[in-house]
């Protein structure tokens, strides 16, 4: 049964990645990726992470996907008109280039995938919120407020980046 | 239960088409939700060794690896805004002001 419900999620998340690269429309795109991002959700549930899949639909699919869509609706941008309506030799090199990193990726865990067992049993406790928490705010504390340190530095800068630049015109006279 | 290497599989497969989707689109916001594709998939791995040897480092990894995402996007997107304010296009071909 969760054999099935794996390989239904897979292919749901290569099939909307895949489609998130060829769509022609951004929206359609950004759409796209919040199926994928739903999709790894359930795999992270299959795994055992149920904090992670929480957050993962709550910041990816939410948070960061509306930011993004926010920003296509804003610069109003017309679809890319030629995709593959004719060929080039750029694509097929991109192409080429992605079977050969796959390939070799696959190739390592080829080698060692007779070692590997399945999901942890102690995973059932690993995943939760409590066990994530407790490793969180004890062991990785300095690492997670240098986090919100680093969510207010991007937001003071993404700020200072995109303002409209004011011209005070007052060192031209 | 399911052998982890399946896992491994989809995320080297999520990675690798976030990477042509890199290479052969021209929209900047396309090309940055490909790199968001990729971080994804390197969480999936992440999240499947942690699983793998029920540890929660890796998941506390992947915690901050989500912050960072979050934080990258904002910043990126604000760039992509202020290029657009410039020339109008989020068109990389068009972006070539410091192209030699």
């Amino acid at each position: 049964m969760i054999t099935y419900f794996f390989i239904f999620l897979a292919v749901l998340a290569v099939a909307s990645a895949l489609a998130m690269v060829i769509s022609k429309n951004t929206v359609n795109s950004a759409l796209f990726l919040v199926l994928n991002m739903a999709a790894l959700a359930g795999v992270y549930l299959i795994l055992k992470a149920q904090f992670l899949a929480i957050i993962q639909i709550l910041v990816y699919a939410g948070a960061i996907m509306v930011l993004f869509l926010f920003v296509i609706m804003l610069l109003n941008l017309d679809a890319e008109v030629s995709l593959f309506n004719k060929f080039r030799v750029k694509y097929f090199v991109a192409f080429i280039l992605g079977v050969g990193v796959f390939s070799q990726i696959l190739y390592s865990i080829g080698s060692f995938s007779d070692n590997l067992p399945a999901i942890s049993p102690q995973m059932m406790k690993a995943g939760t919120v409590e066990a994530v928490g407790d490793v969180l705010f004890t062991k990785y504390l300095l690492p997670f407020e240098l986090t919100a340190i680093l969510l207010t530095a991007a937001v003071v800068g993404a700020i200072i980046v995109a303002q409209h630049k004011v011209r005070t015109e007052s060192n031209n006279d | 239960m399911i052998s982890i290497d399946w896992f491994l599989a989809l995320s080297a497969l999520l990675f690798c088409i976030g990477v042509i989707g890199v290479l052969i689109r021209k929209n900047a916001i396309v090309i940055f939700m490909c790199v968001e594709l990729m971080l994804n998939a390197v969480n999936l791995s992440l999240l499947t060794f942690s699983a793998h040897y029920g540890n929660v480092d890796g998941q506390v990894l992947v915690f901050f690896s989500l912050a960072v995402a979050a934080a990258e996007a904002v910043v990126g997107l604000a760039i992509i805004i202020a290029i657009f304010r410039n020339n109008l296009s989020v068109d990389i071909s068009k972006i070539n002001l410091l192209r030699w």
